[in-house]
């Protein structure tokens, strides 16, 4: 946490879904910086834009204005195959749900993005891994004879594996009793802290969001509150404000 | 959401039609099979009923729809005598005597000879009889009667294809006496049946054909009767035949239609089953993709189907919604499929005319059967084949709607394999009877047990498919890692949907296989058989299975050089209800040729003599010694046996003396003759001497041991290539299923798809995924099939080891090139689903629920 490394940055971010009459405005200029190392979370009411950020700067989409960039790559420059290469090698994910090929073992699960590229795991960084998602005896099962804390946390092992320089999570835990939340959110946690991963996860979850090192509050597409070393308390107070100030405006698309 | 629901929507609207498809196609066959035969018929109807009297004197056993009649020329006649005691009947309005030739090919302006194969030349005196509606049978439509030995007259389209115009010279040949004439065009002649089918009609004036046909004799080969008004045909004919002498009769104009129409009508029988079968062939795989269509929809919706349960729908009500969506695509189907049909019909009427059976004269018979039978099968086939998976779709349990994932119920592997081992045996036991058992319609049998068995093999084929899928998932993994990996078990997945899908692939590669081994076999025992016996350096013959002129025999045996000549006649005649080929000839000529090896007795030495081969004699339960009698049209002989002999190429299933043609009424001509050059003569030269010298006459030809061998198997090449021509009908709905199967396994797996391209899986990478799938899946079907097609193929070649099949070929380069093709063809097939897999947006297919 001594960087202070810019491991990724939204500039005037705008995404406009239809045309015309039917416009949504889901991100309206949003300016962004996500630290090197540090956890991040994302919140903010439905509607509020908070995944479709997540998708523009995850290259998962691409926005209608704007700029984003990892490390120092500009995606809007990029074609989709280096796009493609861009999410192998240097973007990890993690879903809400379905985040497993069925057909796939656990193992065989976590290492698709690098046999997708062709490459082999570095051993020890994967012995690492698999030690800290606490699944070395699960490893030959497939996602099918797993509980769904099992199948996240197998999820956020793929997503380390290839060292991406940065992971994003997508309400990971939003399908999950608290227990096996607890679970993937403290992985997530330990991996920041352990091996300086930087991570960026949408959540709705007040308690997710108290795993984090920063939430940024998001409301009618633009960035209207940020929070440091949160608390679930802090977290929920601020977003009841937020929800009382969309309440009292008038309404959104 | 609401735009992925209807992306959906119209993805399953395409993958009905899809479906729908290979309703059209089969029913496009069904359809264009009945218009074309129908068309056929009803070409034929008109040229019968408009060529007969009212009452037709003629030969006994003339018209008799045996094989004898295609085989001998009836060389009997009629004397000019009873003409007039015919006329004197009380009730005859008019009499025309008539003189049918037969044998006679008119030469084209370009030299080679019109009709060829296909319909045959009809050579007529010219008279103007009416038929029994009182139109007259032959008019003249341009230019005059022909007139005097030099004057001929020709039907309009005959002359048109042969180039020639009125006042040219035409080229003719005959079997008779004078194998080569030549007469003026002074006339064209056209039939009151409208069309002629293609057929040539030649007429002359009646010496001049009394002349070629019946060696100059006053006579005539039969007799035209019109009733006075009031005098039915039934009586007029009884009262002719009370002044006719014996070996005559006299036959109705109905009778005679009927007649007629009766042998049309097993010939164009056997054309429409034909053409059926193979549309049967492609309705049944058309079946299986019906039923996986239906299976991965009703797999798809089975969330959707579990809350129709759950809000109180009965199982009956479910499963009557999803055939009711089967009926829908039944009657799409059935509809665009007479559609095509007809437009097939067109095509296929048009391959014929190119063929010489010309029916331009006739529309396209659209009768209310063809639509009936089609929509018939059409819904039918389609709704039994969606009725498994719609009782399926009944069995999704209603709490299964507030479930994640929703899997069908489905039957046990287990039960599969049992009713699977049963249609085997049961398939098996079918074939062995049709082959080996004394059964009628022996075809069907095999064809049924065939099917049985084609249908066992596709319900096994998800347990026969892993070690397959196996063995090619190894190899992908090796080539391609992980793309490879992810393909071969996404085949593996849902190896029922999987195996479906190879099986229909398999049932059309199992029957070309079959055909494949049949071919290459027949082939080889003809190589071997025309090795083994052909022991003559030429073969005269006729290219098209006519018999020529016996001054050809003369003509060669002049030629210096030339050592031995046996000249063989084909005859066939009756023995007591079974018609057999026999040859006449000339034993010592064809013994000093050939060499004839007898298991008993000796070749004929009189005319009261017969000698058979091994397959006949036994077939007809005789040998050496027994005493027979052989029909031949009107008269009788009684022969002994006098030897039996083994089985051969050279000569026909029987043999007798050529004495024996003109003593039982028929004309001298010859099929074959066997040629030996001198001992030390040049053999090119003498080739090239016969040659030349049959060159004036272009029906017949010379031909050497290879090109003899080479013209038998080409015989054999274009019946496969036909066959499989109309089994690739099969393999295209095969292909159909495949891309059908790929693009809703790709549309189920949306999500997956998504997940991986976010994982960084490229474009290039996800088509190639499923590419492989494609091609596992069409690699799978051909091994299935090429196994099932060795096994029938091996097992029909045994049976007919008697039957001249003597030797097994097993074409291993050609079913190496069909499992090549199955995998280009999965390559194919995989284009669409794969560019769409490609194309799908990562995010929205993340987003799908």
């Amino acid at each position: 946490m001594t960087t202070t490394t810019v491991a990724a940055q939204a500039r005037d971010l705008v995404k406009i879904y239809g045309k015309n009459d039917a416009e949504v405005h889901a991100l309206d200029g949003v300016t962004l910086d996500i630290h090197g190392g540090e956890f991040t979370a994302v919140m903010g009411p439905s509607g509020s834009g908070k995944s479709t950020l997540m998708h523009c700067m995850a290259a998962l989409d691409a926005p209608s204005a704007g700029s984003v960039v990892i490390g120092d790559t500009e995606l809007a420059a990029l074609k989709d195959k280096e796009l493609t290469r861009l999410r192998r090698d240097r973007v990890g994910f993690v879903f809400q749900a379905f985040n497993l090929v069925p057909t796939l073992t656990a193992e065989e699960n976590i290492l698709l993005p690098l046999s997708i590229a062709g490459r082999k795991p570095d051993e020890d960084w994967y012995r690492q891994v698999i030690e800290a998602v606490g699944l070395a005896d699960r490893l030959k099962h497939r996602p099918n004879e797993m509980s769904g804390g099992q199948q996240q946390r197998v999820a956020c092992a793929r997503a380390l594996v290839g060292r991406p320089s940065i992971v994003f999570a997508d309400e990971p835990t939003g399908n999950l009793d608290s227990a096996s939340g607890a679970e993937v959110l403290g992985f997530l946690r330990r991996s920041v802290d352990e091996f300086g991963q930087t991570i960026v996860m949408v959540t709705h979850d007040p308690v997710a969001a108290s795993y984090t090192d920063r939430v940024v509050f998001l409301a009618d597409g633009v960035v209207v509150d940020e929070l440091r070393r949160p608390t679930a308390e802090t977290v929920l107070e601020r977003m009841t404000a937020l929800q009382q100030r969309a309440m009292g405006a008038p309404q959104e698309g | 959401m609401l735009k992925v629901t209807v992306r959906n929507l119209l993805a399953r609207k395409v993958r009905l039609l899809l479906s729908a498809f290979a309703i059209v196609l089969g029913i496009a066959f069904v359809a264009g099979s009945l218009v074309f035969t129908d068309t056929m018929g009803k070409s034929f109807d008109n040229i019968v009923y408009g060529t007969v009297s009212d009452v037709n004197v003629r030969f006994e056993d003339s018209g008799q729809a045996g094989l004898e009649n295609e085989v001998n020329l009836d060389d009997r006649s009629l004397p000019a005598s009873l003409v007039q005691t015919i006329a004197d009947v009380d009730g005859v309005a008019r009499v025309d005597a008539n003189v049918e030739g037969m044998g006679l090919f008119v030469k084209k302006k370009d030299g080679t000879l019109l009709g060829g194969t296909g319909a045959p030349t009809l050579a007529f005196n010219w008279n103007d009889a009416p038929n029994a509606d009182g139109d007259q049978i032959a008019t003249i439509s341009a230019g005059e009667v022909p007139r005097g030995p030099d004057e001929v007259a020709i039907d309009e389209r005959s002359v048109e294809n042969a180039g020639y115009e009125l006042g040219d010279t035409v080229e003719m040949f005959t079997t008779g006496a004078e194998p080569q004439i030549e007469a003026r065009l002074v006339g064209i002649v056209e039939f009151a049946g409208g069309g002629l089918a293609g057929a040539t009609l030649v007429t002359f004036d009646t010496p001049r054909a009394q002349e070629l046909f019946l060696d100059g004799q006053d006579a005539y080969s039969s007799v035209s009767v019109e009733a006075d008004p009031g005098v039915s045909q039934t009586e007029l004919a009884d009262r002719v035949a009370e002044v006719l002498p014996d070996g005559t009769e006299a036959v109705t104009g109905d009778d005679l239609a009927d007649e007629t129409q009766s042998i049309i009508n097993t010939v164009l029988g056997f054309l429409n089953t034909f053409l059926l079968v193979f549309a049967a062939i492609a309705l049944v795989v058309g079946t299986f993709l019906i039923v996986n269509t239906f299976s991965i929809l009703v797999a798809q919706r089975s969330r959707e189907l579990a809350l129709l349960r759950a809000m109180g729908a009965s199982r009956g009500q479910v499963t009557r919604s999803v055939l009711t969506e089967a009926f829908a695509v039944g009657v799409l189907g059935s509809t665009l499929g007479l559609v095509l049909g007809y437009g097939l019909a067109g095509l296929l009427k048009a391959l014929f005319g190119q063929f010489g059976l010309d029916l331009s004269g006739t529309a396209l018979v659209f009768a209310p059967r063809t639509v009936i039978v089609s929509y018939a099968v059409g819904i039918l086939v389609t709704m039994v084949a969606a009725w498994f998976p719609a009782r399926r779709a009944a069995k999704v349990p209603p709490v299964a709607a507030m479930r994640d994932d929703v899997a069908l119920p489905e039957g046990t592997i287990r039960k599969r394999l049992i009713v699977g081992m049963a249609l085997a045996a049961a398939g098996a036991a079918l074939m062995a009877a049709g082959l080996f058992g004394d059964v009628p319609r022996a075809p069907a049998w095999i064809g049924v047990g065939i099917f049985f068995v084609l249908m066992a093999v596709a319900l096994t084929s998800p347990v026969t498919a892993l070690p397959v899928i196996g063995l090619t998932g190894m190899l992908n993994r090796v080539l391609f890692g992980a793309v490879g990996r992810l393909a071969t078990e996404n085949a593996r997945r849902n190896p029922r949907r999987t195996a479906a899908t190879a099986s229909a692939l398999m049932i059309g590669l199992a029957l070309v296989t079959t055909m494949s081994v049949l071919g290459s076999s027949v082939n080889r025992s003809i190589e071997a058989g025309v090795d083994e016996q052909f022991t003559t350096d030429f073969l005269v013959s006729n290219a098209i299975g006519q018999p020529f002129s016996t001054t050809v025999a003369e003509d060669v045996a002049a030629i210096p050089g030339v050592g031995e000549v046996s000249a063989e006649q084909n005859v066939a005649f009756g023995i007591d209800d079974r018609s057999v080929y026999g040859s006449a000839v000339d034993p010592a000529a064809l013994e000093r040729i050939f060499e004839l090896n007898y298991t008993s007795g000796h070749a004929p030495e009189s005319t009261d003599q017969i000698a058979f081969n091994e397959t006949t004699a036994e077939q007809l339960g005789v040998g050496t010694g027994d005493r027979l009698e052989l029909t031949f049209p009107g008269t009788e002989l009684p022969v002994t046996v006098s030897g039996v002999y083994a089985d051969t190429y050279v000569v026909g299933p029987s043999l007798v003396l050529r004495d024996v043609v003109e003593q039982v009424g028929l004309k001298r001509v010859d099929s074959y003759l066997a040629v030996n050059a001198s001992p030390g003569a040049d053999l090119d030269e003498v080739g090239d001497e016969i040659t030349d010298a049959v060159a004036a006459i272009p029906t017949v030809t010379v031909q050497d041991k290879q090109e003899f061998s080479d013209a038998q198997r080409a015989q054999v090449n274009q019946l496969l290539y036909l066959i499989y021509a109309l089994l690739g009908l099969a393999i295209v709905i095969a292909v159909l299923g495949i891309i059908n199967t790929l693009s809703l396994s790709v549309i189920e797996r949306t999500r997956e798809v998504g997940l991986l391209r976010a994982v960084g899986l490229s474009r290039r990478q996800l088509r190639r995924m499923v590419r492989l799938e494609s091609i596992t899946i069409a690699v799978l079907g051909a091994l299935l099939g090429i196994a099932s097609g060795l096994l029938f193929g091996v097992s029909l070649r045994s049976a007919f080891s008697d039957e001249g099949i003597t030797d097994l070929s097993i074409p291993w380069v050609q079913l190496a090139i069909f499992v090549v093709v199955a995998a280009v063809v999965g390559v194919l097939a995989a284009v669409v689903p794969a560019w769409r897999a490609s194309r799908l947006n990562v995010l929205r297919a993340i987003a799908t629920e």
